[in-house]
């Protein structure tokens, strides 16, 4: 049985993908450009050369973050809407320590990037104690946290970090995550050590669900709270270190894009996108950490590649942003394929 | 049950030799595109000299995208009718490359430069830094940045004095409201809107200074329904005309104005447009809500670095402002119901003003202030 769920565990998700491409190709088949042509050029735009691979792992890099962010999360029965806002929040924290701090690379960095993750990780902490001490719905509580990071962010950038301006000054290079190294070999694209953060946070994340006893918690409150309450577990605690440690890896994507690919943070005008994207990878992966690594480079690789296709194969925008939603949707609805699969199955047997 | 395997067959077969198919083109096609890209740069590079269809043009938008009826719309209006020219199709000599979000905005420069581009315009304030980052890497190519200013020397800047413009429609405002309150919706606020919002202002006042200009910013330049939320609050508010300088928000605005039109036509609304004459945007029924619009020839100016980029003689690291002076700026006529003689004259004897010097039209909220009190 288990070696038939993990078996699943992969079979799913790629056959979503293929369905996806597939689908896809009839819909440039049918308004009369060359699907092959198009995916060419999406492969191209992806892992091409070494520029746009060190751009495919700059757009992966917050991707696996968020993606964790949302699947941690789950794992204690938690649906994180709100990695979107703690993105931002982690953003504008590390950012703000770029900005502000004098201090050595050695200090400078690590506090950037540990401020980034707390910010993100009190973002996280507000929908988790409310969830837990008075059962608000941690999904409405994180929307409306969206929106106040989002808003009060651009506030502040405008009125604190800015005199009315919408970027702030570049931060200084004692906080850069930002690598001149990568960028020779990458043909200066804006790839950045971030990356192996993300990694090791995905690491982390396996480790403390699968190997530790607060994994052990976190996972059995997401089975059956009254049963792991009638245990003696602390639910409460475990719902809000959930959401807490969820928003950490959410803050540390924010705090990635802010120290290592933007160095500066601007006035939004709308959501980065990052936290949604990171429920799309979260559930592609499984809700698994390394499901997660690889969902999210396929995520990143998807929307590096789609900006070839309109200029070399003359795919309009338009229908790559619908190829793209098409993956998505056939990974949310793999629920379908899991079906299927199984109808079969039983047939067979 | 047969036919449920068979199908299951199926569909893996069918999976199967489409990625075959897929994966064997792909490996085909990389080789001769690489082929082909690299005779190409090699023509390029040694046929730049001798004739000038070689140059080629590239254009990156803001997430507002090419047919945002706006700036970016009227830069690749431009940039098309250069190539048009020229004998050159798009895509061959000429494309531009949309963004969606700002994370995509150095991809695209960047994709342009690896394909030998000659010269790669970023459209709008918010491609700065990444169009500064792009020519300080790429010493090569040309860059040029609308609605902004960037240091290098090899990028031009084109900025455009919007608040003469912006003056120049206040004052029609100013003629044209029977509520004596105007409105004026503003993108993402930052100084290039403010701009737009100080010479409106300054414009309005010095027709009427009692009349009251409520100003709003929608914080994005794609909203369109906070256009019209905004637009809604503001006419029912008794604002009569409202100016907007949001891109393709103010669709909203003039979706809102419509709207109310249809409902009551007898009812007094106009829409000041901005960037291109949008008056086919204001158009409902028999009426038009669209009184004018301060015009920013992009095009004109995107059109006017091209030619002298193609003929050896790019503006290196220089600041290009388009004005009136220059025929940068203009103030649309072409809703002649709505803009009368009176109207028309009264906005020529401002223009002259201004180009005179007699009138300093204010850039920023503090300059306003002053022009204001001196009144």
């Amino acid at each position: 049985m288990t070696t038939n769920n993990k078996m699943f565990g992969i079979l799913v998700p790629v056959i979503s993908v293929l369905l996806g491409l597939i689908v896809g190709a009839i819909i440039m088949l049918s308004s009369g450009h060359n699907p092959i042509k198009g995916y060419v050029a999406l492969w191209n735009g992806a892992f091409g050369d070494m520029y746009t691979l060190g751009e495919t792992v700059r757009r992966t890099t917050p991707l696996i973050l968020t993606g964790l962010a949302v699947a941690f999360a789950f794992k204690t029965g938690l649906f994180n809407i709100g990695a979107e806002g703690q993105v931002i929040v982690g953003w504008l924290a590390a950012v703000w320590i770029g900005l502000v701090v004098d201090a050595p690379m050695i200090i400078h960095l690590p506090l950037a990037i540990f401020t980034g993750a707390l910010a993100g990780g009190l973002w996280g902490f507000l929908p988790g104690l409310l969830k837990a001490k008075l059962g608000v719905h941690e999904v409405i509580v994180t929307i409306m946290m969206n929106y106040i990071a989002l808003y009060t962010t651009n506030e502040i950038i405008r009125s604190v970090l800015t005199d009315q301006k919408t970027t702030s000054e570049a931060i200084s290079a004692t906080a850069s995550l930002a690598s001149a190294w990568l960028q020779s070999l990458t043909f200066y694209s804006r790839v950045h050590y971030g990356i192996f953060i993300a990694l090791f946070a995905a690491f982390i994340m396996w480790f403390i669900i699968q190997r530790t006893t607060y994994g052990y918690e976190l996972k059995a409150v997401g089975f059956n709270q009254h049963a792991s309450n009638y245990s003696g577990m602390n639910v409460s605690k475990n719902i809000t270190l959930s959401m807490v440690l969820a928003g950490v890896f959410a803050g540390l994507a924010g705090a990635m894009e802010g120290l290592g690919t933007y160095g500066s943070i601007s006035v939004m005008s709308g959501f980065t996108n990052l936290g949604f994207d990171g429920i799309a990878v979260a559930l592609l992966g499984s809700n698994h950490a390394f499901g997660v690594v690889l969902a999210a480079l396929l995520f990143g690789a998807l929307k590096e590649g789609a900006g070839e296709m309109p200029t070399s194969a003359g795919v309009p925008t338009e229908l790559v942003d619908i190829i793209i939603a098409l993956i998505i949707f056939f990974v949310a609805s793999s629920y379908m394929i899991r079906w299927a699969i199984l109808r079969f199955k039983k047939e067979e047997n | 049950m047969k036919n449920r395997k068979f199908l299951l067959f199926g569909i893996i077969l069918s999976i199967s030799l489409f990625l075959v198919a897929c994966g064997t083109a792909s490996e085909e096609n990389t080789e001769e595109e690489n082929n082909a890209g690299t005779e190409e740069s090699g023509n390029t590079t040694s046929g730049t000299e001798e004739t000038s269809t070689d140059y080629q043009v590239g254009m990156v938008t803001d997430e507002g995208g090419v047919d945002d009826k706006s700036f970016n719309q009227s830069a690749w209006e431009g940039i098309k009718a250069w190539g048009e020219e020229n004998g050159l199709a798009k895509g061959e000599g000429f494309d531009y490359a949309q963004s969606d979000e700002t994370a995509d905005y150095m991809p695209n420069i960047t994709r342009f430069v690896r394909d030998d581009y000659d010269l790669v315009y970023g459209v709008g304030f918010k491609l700065k830094k990444d169009i500064q980052k792009a020519a300080d890497q790429f010493a090569n190519t040309n860059f040029a940045i609308v609605d902004d200013v960037v240091d290098a020397p090899n990028a031009a800047s084109i900025t455009f004095k919007e608040h003469q413009g912006s003056f120049l429609v206040g004052v029609a405002a100013a003629l044209k409201t029977t509520t004596e309150k105007v409105g004026f919706v503003g993108g993402i606020n930052s100084p290039l809107i403010k701009k737009f919002e100080s010479g409106f202002t300054a414009g309005v006042k010095s027709i009427n200074p009692d009349i009251e200009v409520d100003v709003q910013y929608a914080e994005s330049f794609t909203d369109p329904a906070k256009g019209k939320l905004i637009a809604t609050n503001m006419y029912d508010s008794g604002v009569d005309v409202i100016y907007h300088s949001s891109g393709g928000t103010g669709n909203g605005v003039f979706n809102q104005a419509k709207d109310i039109k249809q409902n009551e036509p007898e009812r007094a609304i106009w829409v000041i447009g901005v960037d291109r004459d949008q008056y086919e945007e204001g158009q409902i029924g028999e009426h038009n809500v669209t009184l004018t619009s301060m015009v920013k020839r992009v095009d004109v100016a995107v059109q006017d670095v091209i030619n002298r980029g193609m003929n050896g003689e790019f503006p290196e690291g220089e600041q290009l402002e388009y004005g009136l002076e220059e025929n940068g700026i203009r103030v649309a006529t072409t809703n002649e119901e709505a803009m009368t003689e009176e109207i028309i004259s009264t906005v020529k004897d401002w223009e002259e003003e201004i180009l005179n010097g007699e009138v300093e039209v204010p850039q920023t909220i503090e300059e306003l202030e002053a022009y204001v009190d001196s009144l």
